[in-house]
């Protein structure tokens, strides 16, 4: 399977505009485009124009952002790491996150101020990076840091389920759960600015490495013999997916399978060098987050299904799929 | 001209002293092909002329310490071909090749066309144009090995170390491989190759540094240095030994 690489990103960004239009468009009523069109131009009913800017749009900036911020992630980590199964959770930073969220839910700091949620999350997402430094210390390999990152995950998880287990009462056990599994319901601009720019600067600084990453196809010795400053790539990477899935995790939850299956997604379509899967990873992430997000608005549940499990669920036939090439049965 | 010259470089890897007090003065237009045991500090030696690993002593490039230089400063004077064939992503063998000008790829720069000519040149010596489309982790391990062999001299830089650049080739490419590093040396460039093979060391280096337990034990012209009484002490092992119009040495015997 070798399609065009010139190709994917047109498609990828029309696919983008068709995801966030339906991502406008879609929800407990649906709009005809005319209707969408003279909203947002500040003609039309200023009530259903009050819908879409003040809830639609904010929604569909986070799915894009987030997605975006989930694919590359994953692209740039599986990249760094040289392991097809890399994503941001492997590095304990997601949980970290959801652990910073979770203390600002058990000790009511969000109820006393709705942002200390998202700003306890980027705490713990950069937290979890420290300890994360303080583990593997200089070592270059990956598989050190692995390690270091399973152990951080861990931990983070452990902190989770012990203020689960705490919890005061079963409501307040129930509303971490709920948030953990993700979700973009009910956002709003203030989400946006919170997230946007963590995200912006942890994208920047994922983008700045692809041909460092490049590089590492030759191991690090090759890598370091091509000119690669190894010590500030890690630097960089770590910081970026710190940075920019913490803000991601503060105003989504945790979001799994994102950063795990777009680069399998849109490798196919290139030359197979981590630098090529990069921006068609955050472009087919956010496809992927923003059409999962229209899904769980018209999929019929007594309660909105949560993201997180949505995407949960589209991972599996990822991993089914290559199983079956491992095993040759492809 | 350039010059790479180790000044009583040593190297301890954990607790082990893997290099020992090693000093050569290292010029461009020489062969120099590094032999010894397995273990002997080969490797890291070759390693600790790139300033891969952190040495004692000193490894002075051009007149500079290469501890001090940028990375990428090394990576366009000296281009270096790792032991074993690590390839994590399964690129096609032009993708590969096209690795070797990162080096001279200004930031946000697209490859030009002097890159693809360097390529093709690279691809062309080592004779592996014939495989450019295929992908290169699918290719067996001969192949491989030339097609990262073309990937560092794609860099054409004054300077190329190669670790064990001969390893998993049938005779004929083991040949061609040392043709190609001798026509290099011969266009200038400084070449350094580790490689066991004491007949085709013989042929083509202009010079050989022998390490036994990190320690260099002989560092000359190869006809001076490849004598029996080394063989036995360096590897412990007799060898016939042909003379005048037909040199060569075939291993015959174990002495421990």
């Amino acid at each position: 399977m070798r399609a065009s690489p010139s190709l994917l990103l047109p498609s990828l960004l029309v696919l983008v505009a068709i995801a966030a239009l339906l991502s406008i468009a879609i929800g407990s009523s649906s709009l005809p485009v005319s209707t969408m069109v003279d909203a947002l131009t500040g003609k039309g009913d200023p009530v259903i124009r009050a819908i879409l800017i003040e809830l639609r749009l904010p929604r569909t900036i986070l799915a894009l952002a987030v997605g975006a911020m989930l694919g590359l992630s994953g692209a740039a980590l599986q990249g760094y790491l040289r392991n097809p199964l890399a994503e941001p959770a492997v590095l304990g930073t997601s949980n970290g996150a959801a652990l910073g969220a979770v203390i600002a839910f058990y000790f009511g700091l969000s109820n006393a101020w709705p942002l200390a949620l998202p700003i306890m999350a980027i705490g713990g997402a950069l937290a979890s990076l420290a300890l994360l430094f303080l583990l593997a210390g200089r070592s270059e390999s990956p598989l050190t840091l692995i390690l270091a990152g399973i152990a951080v995950a861990t931990f983070a998880g452990a902190g989770i389920s012990l203020a689960l287990n705490l919890s005061p009462n079963p409501f307040a056990g129930m509303e971490v759960m709920v948030w953990l599994m993700g979700s973009l319901e009910d956002r709003s601009f203030d989400h946006v600015l919170i997230a946007l720019p963590c995200i912006a600067v942890g994208m920047a600084l994922l983008l700045w490495d692809g041909r460092a990453l490049d590089a590492l196809t030759l191991g690090e010795d090759g890598a370091a013999a091509l000119g690669t400053d190894l010590a500030r790539t890690r630097l960089r990477l770590l910081l970026g997916v710190a940075i920019g899935v913490g803000g991601a995790v503060a105003v989504s939850g945790a979001i799994g399978f994102v950063g795990l299956i777009v680069p399998h997604l849109v490798r196919p379509f290139t030359d197979r060098s981590p630098s090529a899967i990069l921006i068609p990873s955050a472009l087919g992430g956010a496809v992927l987050l923003t059409l999962s997000d229209v899904l769980v608005r018209v999929i019929p549940a007594t309660t909105e299904l949560r993201l997180g499990v949505v995407t949960a669920f589209l991972g599996v036939p990822v991993f089914l799929f290559h199983l079956m090439r491992e095993r040759r049965l492809w | 001209m350039v010059e790479l010259v180790a000044e009583q470089v040593s190297v301890t890897l954990g607790r082990r002293a893997v290099v020992r007090s090693v000093s050569a003065r290292l010029r461009a237009g020489e062969f120099v092909g590094i032999l010894g045991p397995n273990g002997a500090g080969k490797s890291t030696l070759a390693r600790a002329l790139l300033g891969l690993v952190p040495s004692e002593g000193a490894v002075m490039l051009d007149g500079e310490r290469i501890a001090t230089l940028p990375r990428k400063q090394i990576a366009r004077t000296i281009a270096y071909l790792p032991q074993g064939q690590t390839l994590h992503w399964p690129l096609s063998v032009e993708r590969l090749v096209a690795l070797g000008r990162l080096p001279h790829l200004a930031p946000y720069s697209r490859i030009s066309a002097a890159d693809r000519e360097a390529i093709a040149r690279a691809m062309r010596v080592a004779e592996v144009d014939a495989l450019a489309g295929r992908i290169a982790t699918e290719l067996s391990g001969g192949e491989r090995a030339r097609v990262l062999l073309a990937r560092a001299l794609a860099v054409e830089a004054p300077v190329l170390v190669a670790d064990e650049p001969l390893a998993s080739l049938d005779p004929a490419h083991q040949l061609q491989g040392m043709e190609i590093m001798r026509a290099e040396a011969d266009a200038g460039r400084l070449v350094v190759a580790v490689f066991h093979d004491l007949n085709l060391a013989m042929r083509f280096c202009d010079r050989l540094l022998v390490l036994d337990g990190g320690r260099l034990v002989a560092d000359g012209n190869p006809c001076d240095v490849l004598t029996p009484d080394l063989l036995a002490e360096v590897y412990g092992i007799s060898a016939m030994f042909g003379t005048g119009e037909r040199p060569g040495i075939v291993p015959m015997q174990r002495l421990r």
